[in-house]
This record gives structure tokens, C-alpha cells and sequence, in this order.
């Protein structure tokens, strides 16, 4: 452009700038370089490019500009698969509740995109043996540590536990080396002493699981019991025939790491695993030591699976208890506060974690933490209206 | 309308010179790491020296600036930085700029009262992984309702510490007399805040004395838009958004939500009206008459971690209890740490301290978290010994003996491989409590004698000063 020109179009531009604080450059690309260049000796600074011109002074500004928000809505074409963990009488089963997880549409707790319709779901976990476990966690199961059924009928009734996760680790041949046959008898005892869903647990042992849970799969048919759990380099396929043949749900293992979750899972379907029988872990790990990892994984599993990918459709476990092995949670040590309060939160704020990032089942230690997640989840559902002013905060918090 | 930042577009408006002087190969290197944020543009010479760049360079900051606003709150080295997102999920590129965590001060307090509690978030640090957490500003409170009494108040936690400052009271004069305490606006505190019935006040204090400034519309988007809006056009750059946040029942749905909205609308839909950093308030949870303080710091460390996970860009909080606090700074580090950063360290044999031929041998796993927690607990601990690094594809030492990535054929590799039998004269190794079960199928491959240490690192000292130095007599 001629000279006379641009120093015509500063000048407007000035004005402009000064009237409104800010210049629309939409159509004239072109020209910003020489105009800043033009620009400069009088306004001094140009911050966030020339679409941002700050007057030098305030401004007075009569009234509220006007602005309208639109909520920022996305579309899913994919959904996660919906699972029922327990059978009732009518289902083949004895549970008298059955449960549904996943099924989401929109990432988790994004309400104004719709609603999800399953809740997240609570196990507390139960072991067929004393263990060493934290004091916070095991001050609350003194006296029934010596009776898994016992155990299981307190985390139901008095911390009203979704689901039991009845570990079966004494088969291992490092511990006790309890026979399949044994550890039947006590899954059954368990079932009986319970009515909610179960998922059953191996020992960690890759040889002797399957066989465990193939027979614990046998001793509980129909139940639609969650198997836990295969993973690449176990013998999965005698797990995922013994619940085919009886009736229940397999959980898929991999230590973080995407590709082999989705690899596994394809193993397990390509095996006859209809889609809606299996859940996944991709691990949980414990704040302060690789939740970050998980929180990653689980945003990316779950906007894979509401994108449409058929392979990370699966709902998602997560195993909130590893938090405990977290110094943080259960050293005593003055200088960090009480461990009773920090115990606990430490798993709380574990579990809260995944939670955010698109878990659907969670295992856990602590009363306190399934009563707090459980009592946030129906908060961020937008259950139980309660009168909170936060508008004078300043002024109110005492 | 923008033009998008991509490797072509800044490269484009880069010297394109390969010059080096930036210490890259040429500048298609220095291009992408432009985008990846690894460099900024004043680190180009020729941009910063050579005035005929100077165009482009204000060009190239405007097209790789963040789509969410970066504001710098108080001065030198306490400073922090907040915003400067780019974009919505960590595992995108990465989060930049940790969430501040402010403590919040009531003027009602004494104050002696009041230099404690200030102190006590200034000294606040804990030692994670090799990382100093800490605290990040004072938020003082006009909880008095009197002028006098806030503006002193400011003026005492000002000259108390160095920590950012922000002001909170939504009476502009209230908010005036405190500014221009001696001392106050130079800090370049934020002032809270600017409301649908104050903005006019609040907003011209704020751009006469160069103040970032808060709007706050609970519950009100398209005010908070509004706000944003004319404060900007009042001459205001650096604006936090807060959208109100309701810690109790069912109001916790909407707090998640707006959060969530405010976000997506800055970074996905370039709502330039709302590309500001999000600030909330947890300390929410303690308003109420006298709250159990145990209750109401647990579900104030909820909200806080659940706000790491929601966008929050500031925070203030009431408790100081160090248990409420740690999950909190924590969780913060975990979800800050660049998602790029490799999950496995080297392994191999490694040293701590400077190990002579019967210092002790130990053994672990070579995730990342792992290995600098052990390093850095051996470290603290005046510990000296030859640490042996084992390949469990960066997988911790619980999960990888599940996994079978801990296991004894590779730990004998590693043994065999690295120079460990030259630089011990003795054989004994010490394995970790986690891989218990592979003692027996260790010794047997290794031929070294194993001993199972702790399962936790911090427990190594007292594990050595009991069993090492006796196994060295026999």
C-alpha cells in the first residue's frame, strides 16, 4: 500500500485503538508487520500481538459489556460396553443385587454433556488369610481376620461396600499353598455370608491362579462372579473357558501400558469372551508413585473408547488400595500428621484420581475411603441438595 | 481468523538462517521446539538482536502463545506463574505451570496470629522424589468487614514474607486502602475481586496500579464472560477467572462442570473472553459454624486434589495440617511431571556416596519413581553402597515381580554384565522386600549369598546398620 495510505489507515487505527482498546485485523493479514512497525512509536506495547492493543490509561467503561456463554458440547460416536457384575435368583445366581457398570457416553462427571448411567461402584477387599496390613486399615477388621466370611459380611453391612474383592492369597505356594480345592470351599462361604456381587481374586502366582479361579469359577456357577485376573503371559483361555462354561466375568491385567491392554483384550475376545463379560486394570498406582501414569492412561482408554475404538470399551477397574503401599499412607511419622487421617486420604485421594479420569469399579482398604468416594460420586452426580453460600467466603469461613 | 501454529507457520517466521547460535542444529529444530515449549522465542539471538527481526518475533510469540493466558503473580524469587495452558489433557503435550497453592489469612486474626500462620505456609516443604513441595501465596481475608483493620493486615503479611500476595474483599475501597499500603502494589499482588456490582472500582485500581485481578460470578458464565470482557476493555490483561466452587452434595456437580466448560471453551472453542487462568476455593469447606476441623480439612484436601485433576489453575486453602496438605502437593508434582519423561531410568550398577570394595550391594527396579526414591532416600541417609539397577521395563518392584519382569534370570544378567564382582569383594546382595518370594531363585543363579531387605527404602539405614554389619563378621 502507498504511503499516504498506510499512514491513513494508522491513524484510523489509532483512533480505533483508542475508542475500543482493541483492533479487529481479520482481512488485512498483509499488512500487520508494516503496522506494527507503524504502530510502535506511539503505542508502546503490543501484548498478545495486534489484536490486543492496550490503551495506556483505564478506560471508563459505562456498563457490563454484554456476552452470552455457550457450553462448549462435544459429540461421542463410541460408548464404553455396560457390565452386570452378580446374578439374582431370576439370573441363575443367588445375589439379591446385581450391578451395573459402565455403559458412559461422555467423559466422566462432564454432566452438561449428558449423563452417564451407571455409577461408579465400590469393592472392599477381603483375604482368605491374616495379613500384615497398615494399622489405620487393619484396626477396622480386628477379630475377623481369621474368617473371610465374617470379614466379607462386615464390609457389606457396616461400610456398606458395593462388592467384596475376596483375595484367595494363600494359595500361593510361597504362603500357604492352599489346595483349589480348599480355596473353593472358602469362595462359597463367602457367597453364602454375602448377598451383594463378588469378584474373586488369585494370589499373583501366573502358574497358579488359573487353576484357582477355574475351580472357584466351578464352586460358584451362575453367579457372574469377576474373575481377577488374567494377563498376556498367564493361561488365560482355561479362565475365560471356566467363565464361559459358569457364568462369570474375567478382569484383564497389563502394568500400564496401552498397546498390551489392548492386546490382551483382543486375545480374550478372539477366545469367546463376549465383550460385555470383561473388565479391565491397567493399573492403579499409588499417589505419589505413578498415579499420574494412571490418570493418563485411564483419559486416554476412556476418550479412545467414546471415539469408537472397540478395544478400550471395557470398563474400568481400578485397584485404589495399592495407595497403601505409599510410605506417605501408613508411616508413623510425627513430622507428617496422624496416619489415621493420612492413611486413608491418601487412598481417598488415589481413588479420587481415577475416578476423575474414567474409572467404573474400584477396589479398596479403608471404610472411610469408600464412604467418602461413594458420598463424592453422588455429589458430582448432583445428588443431595444442600444450602452452601460460598458468595461472602471471604467473610464466612471461620 | 488465527493462523495455526505448526511446524511450517513458525518455521516460516524463524530467520531460516541455521545459524546455530541458538545452539540447535537449524532452525527447523529450534521450530519444533518452539511448539513443544522446550524454547522460547527470545532464546533465538538474531530474533532478540537484529532489530529487522523484530516484527516476526512479535508475530512468532503471538502464534505459539498459549491458547490459556499466563500470569505472573508477586515478584522475584517466590514468584509463580499460573495458566499458560495449552491444552486440555496432560498426555496432549503436558501441563505447564503447576496450580498455586495459596493459604488463606483472616484480618480478623491477632497479629501474632497472623505472622505464625504466614510463616507456617512460607516454611511448609516436603521432599518428594528429589523435589522440594511447597506453598505458593498468602490470600488475605477482609473477614472483618473494616477497612483499617485489612489494609494493616496486608500491610503486616507484606512485610512478614515474600510470597505473592492476593487481596480479597470485595469492597473496592476496602481493596484501595490496602493496595496502597507501602510496599503492597509493588508486589503486584492479585486482587479478589471484581464483581457484577464492584468491576467498575475494582477494575480501574486494578489497571491503575498494574494489578492482576480476579472476576468471580458464582455460578454465572456468561457474567464471568461479561467481567472478563469488560475488564479487558477497561485496560486489564491479566484477569482469573472463578467461577464459584461449591464443595457440598449435589453443588459439587456444577463446580466440576463450569470448570470443565471454562476450559474446553479456552482451548478447544478459542473463546478469547475466557483465556484465563481458572482459580477455586476449596477453603469453601470450611464456612459453616465451628466445623469439625479434622472433617472439614479431609474434604478440603479432596476438593483441592479433585481441582488438580478440573483445570485449576490457583487455589487458596484454609487447613495448614501437613496430612491434608502432602496428597495435595503430591498429586499436584505427579500431574505437572511431563508425561514425556521416560518411565525407566538406565540400568546397570550405579553408586551412592563413594563405595569401596565391602560397601554394601543393593538391588532395584528401574522405573523412574522407583529408582530416585531409593537414590534419593540412600542419599538423605548418608548411605553408601553400590546400587544395582535391574531392567523391569520401568515397572516398580511390587508390580514387576507380579509381572515377571523382576525376576532371577535377569537379575543374573545384570550381576554377570555390569562390573559389580570386581567392584565388591564380597558376595552378598541385598534384594528388596517387595521380591521376597525370589530370594531362593536368586542365590541359586547368582551364587551370591541374598538377603531380603526392606520392603521400603526409607527403612534401609537401620536394615543395614542391623544385618549388614553383622553378616560382614561371619
Amino acid at each position: 500500500m502507498s504511503e499516504p495510505e498506510r499512514s491513513d489507515l494508522t491513524k484510523r487505527l489509532l483512533e480505533l485503538a483508542e475508542k475500543f482498546g482493541q483492533i479487529e485485523l481479520e482481512n488485512v493479514q498483509v499488512a500487520v508487520e508494516e503496522l506494527i512497525l507503524q504502530l510502535q512509536p506511539t503505542m508502546a506495547t503490543t501484548t498478545r500481538g495486534v489484536a490486543a492493543l492496550q490503551p495506556p490509561t483505564a478506560k471508563a467503561v459505562d456498563r457490563l459489556l454484554e456476552a452470552e456463554f455457550v457450553k462448549p458440547v462435544e459429540v461421542y460416536p463410541g460408548q464404553v460396553i455396560e457390565v452386570q457384575l452378580g446374578a439374582t435368583r431370576a439370573e441363575g445366581g443367588t445375589r439379591s443385587v446385581a450391578l451395573r457398570i459402565g455403559g458412559s457416553k461422555v467423559p466422566p462427571f462432564y454432566s452438561f454433556e449428558g449423563a452417564n448411567p451407571n455409577k461408579p461402584a465400590f469393592a472392599m477387599d477381603v483375604f482368605d488369610m491374616p495379613l500384615t496390613l497398615p494399622k489405620a486399615v487393619r484396626a477396622h477388621y480386628e477379630g475377623v481376620m481369621d474368617d473371610p466370611a465374617a470379614w466379607a459380611k462386615k464390609c457389606v453391612r457396616e461400610f456398606n461396600a458395593d462388592i467384596v474383592s475376596f483375595n484367595l492369597i494363600s494359595t500361593d505356594p510361597g504362603l500357604k499353598n492352599t489346595s483349589v480345592e480348599d480355596a473353593a470351599q472358602t469362595v462359597r462361604d463367602v457367597l453364602k455370608a454375602v448377598d451383594v456381587p463378588v469378584i474373586i481374586g488369585g494370589s499373583g502366582n501366573k502358574q497358579k491362579d488359573p487353576v484357582v479361579l477355574e475351580k472357584a469359577a466351578e464352586a460358584t456357577h451362575g453367579e457372574r462372579c469377576l474373575l481377577n485376573s488374567v494377563s498376556t503371559d498367564t493361561d488365560y483361555k482355561r479362565v475365560v473357558n471356566a467363565a464361559l462354561e459358569h457364568g462369570h466375568l474375567v478382569v484383564a491385567f497389563t502394568p500400564m501400558d496401552i498397546n498390551n491392554q489392548k492386546k490382551l483384550n483382543r486375545l480374550l475376545l478372539d477366545a469367546g469372551l463376549p465383550k460385555d463379560r470383561l473388565v479391565i486394570d491397567p493399573t492403579t498406582g499409588a499417589l505419589g508413585y505413578g498415579i499420574e501414569y494412571s490418570i493418563s492412561l485411564l483419559e486416554r482408554m476412556r476418550l479412545a473408547a467414546l471415539k469408537g475404538d472397540p478395544e478400550l470399551q471395557m470398563p474400568i477397574l481400578s485397584a485404589a488400595s495399592n495407595a497403601w503401599g505409599a510410605r506417605e499412607a501408613w508411616m508413623k511419622t510425627e513430622a507428617l500428621g496422624p496416619r489415621e487421617y493420612r492413611g486413608p486420604l491418601w487412598e481417598t485421594v488415589t481413588g479420587l484420581a481415577t475416578l476423575m479420569s474414567g474409572a467404573d469399579l474400584f477396589m479398596v482398604s479403608h471404610p472411610a475411603t469408600v464412604k467418602v468416594l461413594k458420598g463424592l460420586v453422588d455429589g458430582l452426580l448432583g445428588a443431595g441438595e444442600v444450602d452452601q453460600k460460598i458468595e461472602d467466603w471471604i467473610t464466612t469461613i471461620e | 481468523m488465527t493462523e495455526k501454529a505448526t511446524l511450517l507457520t513458525v518455521y516460516k517466521l524463524l530467520p531460516q538462517t541455521n545459524c546455530g547460535e541458538c545452539g540447535e542444529v537449524n532452525c527447523m529444530t529450534f521450530a519444533s521446539d518452539l511448539l513443544e515449549r522446550k524454547k522460547t522465542v527470545k532464546e533465538c539471538p538474531p530474533m532478540v538482536k537484529d532489530a529487522k527481526y523484530k516484527a516476526q518475533a512479535v508475530r512468532l510469540t503471538e502464534l505459539i502463545a498459549p491458547p490459556v493466558r499466563e500470569i505472573t503473580l508477586g515478584i522475584g524469587d517466590r514468584a509463580v506463574k499460573i495458566g499458560g495452558k495449552q491444552v486440555m489433557y496432560r498426555h496432549d503435550l503436558t501441563y505447564h505451570n503447576p496450580t498455586a497453592i495459596a493459604i488463606d489469612v483472616s484480618d480478623k486474626l491477632g497479629d501474632a496470629e497472623i505472622i505464625d500462620r504466614v510463616d507456617r505456609a512460607e516454611k511448609f516443604q516436603f521432599m518428594h522424589i528429589g523435589e522440594s513441595l511447597r506453598l505458593d501465596a498468602i490470600a488475605v481475608r477482609a473477614a472483618s468487614g473494616e477497612a483499617q483493620r485489612f489494609a494493616q493486615a496486608v500491610a503486616l503479611v507484606a512485610k512478614t514474607t515474600p510470597l505473592p500476595l492476593i487481596l480479597c474483599s470485595l469492597d473496592p475501597a476496602a481493596l484501595r486502602l490496602a493496595v496502597e499500603q507501602k510496599g503492597v502494589y509493588e508486589r503486584k499482588p492479585l486482587l479478589y475481586a471484581a464483581t457484577k456490582d464492584n468491576w467498575k472500582d475494582v477494575g480501574a485500581l486494578a489497571k491503575q496500579y498494574s494489578c492482576p485481578i480476579v472476576a468471580f460470578s458464582p455460578g454465572h458464565l456468561s457474567v464471568l464472560k461479561a467481567l472478563a470482557k469488560t475488564l479487558r476493555e477497561m485496560g486489564n490483561d491479566e484477569i482469573v477467572l472463578d467461577p464459584g466452587f461449591w464443595t457440598r452434595g449435589g453443588l459439587l456437580k456444577s463446580s466440576v462442570e463450569n470448570l470443565e466448560m471454562l476450559r474446553r471453551s479456552a482451548i478447544q472453542k478459542e473463546d478469547k473472553d475466557l483465556a484465563y487462568p481458572i482459580m477455586a476455593v476449596p477453603a469453601v469447606a470450611w464456612i459453616g459454624e465451628s466445623p469439625d476441623p479434622k472433617a472439614a480439612a479431609f474434604r478440603e484436601s479432596c476438593m483441592a486434589s479433585l481441582l488438580h485433576t478440573r483445570f485449576a489453575d490457583i487455589i487458596i486453602m484454609h487447613s495448614l495440617d501437613v496430612w491434608a496438605l502432602l496428597p495435595v502437593v503430591t498429586l499436584r508434582q505427579g500431574v505437572y511431571t511431563d508425561p514425556r519423561r521416560p518411565v525407566a531410568v538406565e540400568a546397570g550398577l550405579k553408586t551412592v556416596g563413594s563405595p569401596n570394595e565391602m560397601s554394601p550391594v543393593l538391588l532395584t527396579s528401574n522405573f523412574a519413581l522407583t529408582y530416585y526414591t531409593v537414590a534419593n532416600d540412600l542419599e538423605a541417609m548418608g548411605v553408601t553402597c553400590h546400587l544395582l539397577v535391574l531392567n523391569t521395563e520401568g515397572l516398580a518392584v511390587e508390580a514387576s515381580v507380579a509381572g515377571g519382569q523382576f525376576n532371577a534370570a535377569g537379575v543374573k544378567e545384570l550381576v554377570a554384565s555390569s562390573s559389580v564382582e570386581t567392584k565388591a569383594k564380597h558376595r552378598k546382595l541385598v534384594i528388596p522386600g517387595m521380591a521376597a518370594r525370589l530370594s531362593g531363585e536368586i542365590e541359586e543363579l547368582t551364587k551370591w549369598d541374598v538377603m531380603v531387605g526392606p520392603k521400603d527404602s526409607s527403612q534401609i539405614k537401620e536394615y543395614l546398620d542391623k544385618f549388614w554389619n553383622a553378616s560382614k563378621t561371619q
